[in-house]
C-alpha cells in the first residue's frame, strides 16, 4: 500500500492542476458546461457568510457540504488535500525554509499568533451577519481565484506566452499582485504563514473539527518524546504533546515520521495521549464581536453606491440591486476572467471601500458584449444573477432588455458637435434595434465658405443599454466623447433619469 | 548592570600582498574599466531614446493576369449557394485561372459582428464554406480565414456561423492576436502606416468575401468598405474621412477576386442589424475583378444611386475600376 503522504500529495497535485485547469477553461471558447467555479463553491467560508448577508445558500454553494461534513468527522483535511492556495504555501514552505532539523522541529510548533485567525474569522462572520460581506478578501480560495485572473493569468500574456487573443489589463491589478506574493513570500518566515495565522476558512474549519472523532492520536506508552513528528508538522498542532485539533490539517506526516509507532490516525485508544481545547481568548472575541456589531451601522452611513448613486459603479448585467450586490459578491474576480472584452474591472473605492475589487465596467477597456451572459454563468454566490440572453437582450415591446447605464455625449469633445468633423462611429457601434443614437443631419458653412454636411449624433436614453461599446469605440482616446454613467440601470429603483 | 568594557581593538594584520596578487587585481580592474568605458562608447548618444527602427512589410498584388477571354464580373440568381458560387468563378474562366496548386489562400469574409447569420450582419457562412471548398478543389495547400472583428473576435466567427463553415471545408480560421499584427504601407493619401494581420503577408492569394449591408456614415458596406476588416490599430478615425479611407484601402489591397454575398440584405439599422425585419432576401451571388463596378452594381439592393456614394467616382479617378458597370463584359445567369 502506498504511504499516506504519498496518497495525498496525489490528490494536492491533483487538486491544484485542477483549479488551474478549471480557470484556464473559463472562456467562451472553452466554457462548455464546466464547473468552473468548484472550489468557490466547495468553500464552507463563502456559503457560511453569503448565507448570513444573504439569507440564501445559493445554488452550487451547497457543495460545500461535500467539505463541511467530512471535516466534522475527519478534520480539517481541507487545507492540506485540496486547497490550492494551501497546497501552494505549503510547497513554497518547504522550498523557503531550508532548514536544520532542530529548527524545523522549532518553527512547527504551536505559537499564540495562531489565534488571529480566529478573530479575522470572528470579524468576517459577525460583519455579514449585518449584510458587509467582506470575507473576499481574505478567503483563500477567493484570494487565489482573484490574484491568478487579476494578475498571474494577465502576466502570462505581457511574457508573450499566447494564452488569449489579447492583452489583459486590470486596473490596480499591482495591488493584488502585491498582496499574492506577499502571502506567498509569508512562507518564508514560517512554514504555511497564510493558512496558520491568517486564513479565516482554516479557523471555520478548525472550529467544525473539534470534535471530530477521527484525528491524530498519540500513545503515550510508545511516544519517546523524540520530537520528530515536529519535523513536517503542516499545522503546527503539536502532536507531540497534547494535540491541538483545530489546527491539524491531517496532512499524516507525523504518523509517518513516528519511529516508535506512537502516532495514530482514528479513534481513541486507552493510551492515548490528552488532547488541547480550542485555544482562543474570550474576551478577545467579545471585543471582536462588540467592535463588528458597533462598527456596521458606522460602515453603513458612510457614502456609498446604495446611498447615493455613483456615476462609475457600473455594474455587469443581471446584477443585484446594489445593496444586496454587496451582500452576496466575495471579489473572486472569476467574473473578469470569463469577461470576452476585459471591461470587467476590479473596483478600487468607486463603491466605497466595502466595494473594493467587486466588478465594475470600465468601458474605456472594453464594452458588455451584447449577447454575452457568461458572467453570470460563472458568478458562485449570485451576485451576478445568470440570466439568458432573450432577458438580456429583451423582447420589445412586452420585454425590457437589462440596462447597465446610460449614455451621454460631451458635446464639446464629440467631432461632429464640436469641430465639424464627420464621424458617428458610436452610431455604427450600437447593437440595438432599432439603434438607441441617431443624428441630427446639419448643413453647416465651414471656415473656408464651402458648404459641410455633417451627422451630429443624439441619444435615445429610452433604447440606450449603457453596454458602453460606443465609449469603447469612440475615437477620442483618452476622455470619450460619449461616456456611459451608472444612471438608468434596470437592477435600480433610485437611480433613475427619465420617467 | 552597565558593563563598561571596551570593545577589543583589533590588531589582525593583513597578510603580505604578492606580486601575482597585485598583477592580477591591476589586470580584473583593467578588463572592467576598458568593459566600463566600453559599454559607454557603445551606448553613448546625444538623443535620450533609441529609435527603435521595426520593419515595414509591403503589400503584394494578389491579383492574376487580367484577360479578354472571359468576363469581369457574373452575377448569379438562384437558392443553392454552392452551385451558385461555382457558376460564377467558372464563368470568369473556372478557379484553376485564380488558385495555383499549393497556393496559401486568404479568405476574408465580413465578421464584424457577433450577430446570427440571419441577421445578415456578416458573409454568410454557406459562402464562405462554398469558396473554401473551391479552392481547396484547384489545389490550394491551405485555405485560411480571417478577419478583424470589431466584437469580440471568437465570439463572431463562432456565432456567424463561419468557423463551422470553414472547418467543415477543410479551411482553417485564424484570429488574429495582439502578437500578429505587422506594420505595413499603405502607401495612400490619408493612411501610411497601418498594422495588418501577418496572414495578409503570408497568403499567395487573397479572396474578398462582402456582404451588402447599409451604413449609415457612407450609405452602405460594399467589398471596397469590407478592407476596414485587415487593419487593427484606433481604425474608428477612418470615419472622419470615410470616402477616402475606403479608396485608400482598396488601393493596398489588391485581392484575386470578389465574391458578394447578396443572398441575404441588410436594408436599414446597419451595419450591426439586429431585426430580421431589416433584412430582405435579394438571393444573388456576384463574382467580379472589378471592386468599383461591383460596388456600382450592388448598389441597387439598397436603393442607391452612384452619385449618393462619392468613393465610387473617387475610386474610378484613382484607376481601381469602373463605375459604370454596363461597360464591362458582364454575365448575369439563373442557377437552379
Amino acid at each position: 500500500m502506498p504511504r499516506l503522504r504519498t496518497i495525498r500529495r496525489i490528490y494536492a497535485v491533483f487538486f491544484v492542476s485542477l483549479f488551474f485547469v478549471l480557470i484556464f477553461l473559463s472562456s467562451f471558447k472553452n466554457l462548455k458546461g464546466y464547473d468552473t467555479d468548484l472550489f468557490l463553491e466547495l468553500d464552507p467560508l463563502t456559503a457560511l457568510t453569503t448565507l448570513l448577508s444573504s439569507g440564501v445558500l445559493f445554488k452550487g454553494l451547497a457543495l460545500s457540504l461535500l467539505i463541511i461534513v467530512p471535516t466534522l468527522f475527519f478534520g480539517r483535511f481541507f487545507c492540506s488535500w485540496i486547497c490550492p492556495l494551501g497546497i501552494m504555501n505549503q510547497g513554497l514552505s518547504r522550498f523557503f525554509t531550508g532548514l536544520r532539523l532542530s529548527q524545523k522541529q522549532n518553527i512547527n510548533q504551536y505559537r499564540t499568533i495562531y489565534r488571529l485567525k480566529y478573530y479575522i474569522l470572528t470579524i468576517m462572520v459577525i460583519l455579514s451577519g449585518f449584510g458587509i460581506l467582506q470575507t473576499g478578501l481574505f478567503d483563500p480560495i477567493a484570494l487565489i481565484t482573484r490574484s491568478v485572473v487579476v494578475s498571474l493569468f494577465p502576466a502570462l500574456g505581457q511574457s508573450h506566452i499566447p494564452i488569449s487573443d489579447k492583452a489583459i489589463f486590470f486596473q490596480g491589478g499591482v495591488f493584488i499582485a502585491l498582496l499574492f506574493l506577499a502571502v506567498m513570500l509569508a512562507n518564508r518566515f514560517m512554514t504555511r504563514y497564510w493558512c496558520r495565522v491568517l486564513c479565516p476558512l482554516g479557523a471555520l474549519l478548525g472550529l467544525m473539527a473539534l470534535r471530530a472523532p477521527f484525528r491524530i492520536r498519540r500513545d503515550v506508552e510508545k511516544c519517546t518524546d523524540c520530537g520528530r513528528c515536529l519535523r513536517d508538522c503542516q499545522g503546527g498542532c503539536d502532536p507531540d504533546g497534547a494535540l491541538r485539533i483545530s489546527e491539524c490539517h491531517v496532512c499524516m506526516n507525523c504518523v509517518e515520521a513516528c519511529p516508535d509507532g506512537a502516532l495514530h490516525y482514528g479513534v481513541s485508544k486507552p493510551d492515548s495521549a490528552l488532547q488541547q481545547p480550542l485555544d482562543i481568548n474570550r474576551r478577545r472575541v467579545l471585543e471582536i464581536s462588540v467592535s463588528a456589531g458597533i462598527f456596521a451601522p458606522m460602515a453603513h452611513s458612510s457614502i456609498t453606491h446604495v446611498s447615493h448613486p455613483d456615476s462609475r459603479v457600473i455594474r455587469p448585467p443581471g446584477s443585484l440591486p446594489e445593496a444586496d450586490f454587496l451582500g452576496h459578491c466575495i471579489k473572486c474576480a472569476a467574473c473578469m476572467k470569463v469577461c470576452p472584452t476585459n471591461v470587467l474591472q476590479p473596483a478600487l473605492f468607486e463603491s466605497g471601500l466595502e466595494g473594493l475589487w467587486t466588478p465594475i465596467l470600465v468601458n474605456r477597456v472594453g464594452y458588455c458584449e451584447h449577447h454575452c451572459v457568461l458572467c453570470g454563468q460563472v458568478c458562485p454566490t449570485g451576485a451576478i444573477r445568470p440570466i439568458t440572453i432573450d432577458e438580456k437582450v429583451g423582447k420589445p415591446p412586452k420585454q425590457a432588455p437589462i440596462k447597465l447605464g446610460t449614455a451621454f455625449f460631451d458635446r464639446g469633445r464629440c467631432l461632429p458637435w464640436a469641430m465639424d468633423v464627420p464621424c458617428i462611429v458610436c452610431e455604427e457601434v450600437c447593437p440595438t434595434t432599432p439603434k438607441a443614437i441617431w443624428y441630427h443631419k446639419v448643413e453647416k458653412v465651414g471656415r473656408d465658405g464651402r458648404l459641410i454636411v455633417l451627422k451630429q449624433p443624439v441619444v435615445e436614453p429610452s433604447r440606450c443599454i449603457g453596454c458602453g461599446i460606443c465609449e469603447n469605440k469612440c475615437p477620442v482616446q483618452d476622455k470619450a466623447a460619449i461616456r456611459v454613467t451608472s444612471v438608468g440601470e434596470s437592477r435600480s429603483k433610485q437611480n433613475k433619469m427619465i420617467l | 548592570m552597565a558593563t563598561t568594557r571596551r570593545k577589543k581593538k583589533s590588531n589582525l594584520k593583513q597578510p603580505m600582498q604578492t606580486r601575482r596578487q597585485l598583477l592580477k587585481h591591476i589586470a580584473v580592474n583593467s578588463g572592467l574599466a576598458l568593459g566600463v568605458g566600453g559599454v559607454a562608447w557603445w551606448r553613448w548618444s546625444q538623443d535620450p531614446v533609441v529609435e527603435k527602427i521595426t520593419p515595414v512589410a509591403e503589400w503584394k498584388n494578389y491579383r492574376v493576369a487580367p484577360s479578354n477571354h472571359y468576363p469581369v464580373m457574373a452575377v448569379i440568381h438562384g437558392q443553392q449557394v454552392p452551385a451558385m458560387v461555382r457558376q460564377g468563378v467558372d464563368s470568369l474562366g473556372g478557379i484553376t485561372r485564380f488558385i495555383n496548386k499549393g497556393d496559401r489562400v486568404l479568405l476574408k469574409p465580413n465578421v464584424g459582428w457577433d450577430r446570427q447569420p440571419e441577421q445578415a450582419a456578416n458573409t454568410g457562412p454557406e459562402l464562405v464554406n462554398a469558396v473554401a471548398t473551391l479552392c481547396r478543389e484547384a489545389g490550394a495547400a491551405s485555405v485560411w480565414v480571417t478577419d478583424v472583428s470589431l466584437n469580440d473576435p471568437a465570439r463572431c466567427f463562432s456565432r456567424s456561423g463561419i468557423e463551422k463553415a470553414a472547418i467543415e471545408a477543410g479551411a482553417q480560421v485564424r484570429l488574429p492576436t495582439h502578437n500578429d499584427f505587422v506594420d505595413t504601407q499603405m502607401g495612400g493619401q490619408l493612411l501610411k502606416v497601418w498594422p495588418v494581420p501577418r496572414f495578409f503577408h503570408e497568403a499567395d492569394k487573397v479572396i474578398n468575401l462582402p456582404i451588402v449591408k447599409h451604413h449609415s456614415l457612407c450609405g452602405c458596406t460594399l467589398s471596397m468598405k469590407n478592407w476596414y476588416g485587415v487593419i487593427g490599430g484606433k481604425r474608428n478615425r477612418l470615419h472622419q474621412s470615410i470616402h477616402q479611407s475606403i479608396v485608400d484601402l482598396a488601393s493596398a489591397v489588391r485581392p484575386t477576386m470578389t465574391i458578394m454575398d447578396a443572398t441575404r440584405v441588410l436594408k436599414r439599422n446597419g451595419p450591426t442589424g439586429g431585426s430580421l425585419a431589416d433584412v430582405s432576401f435579394e438571393e444573388t451571388i456576384i463574382v467580379s475583378l472589378d471592386e468599383v463596378a461591383l460596388d456600382a452594381y450592388a448598389l441597387r439592393f439598397l436603393d442607391l444611386q452612384p452619385d449618393a456614394v462619392p468613393f465610387l467616382a473617387m475610386a474610378e479617378t484613382a484607376g481601381l475600376g469602373v463605375v459604370d458597370w454596363r461597360s464591362l463584359n458582364v454575365v448575369e445567369r439563373q442557377v437552379g
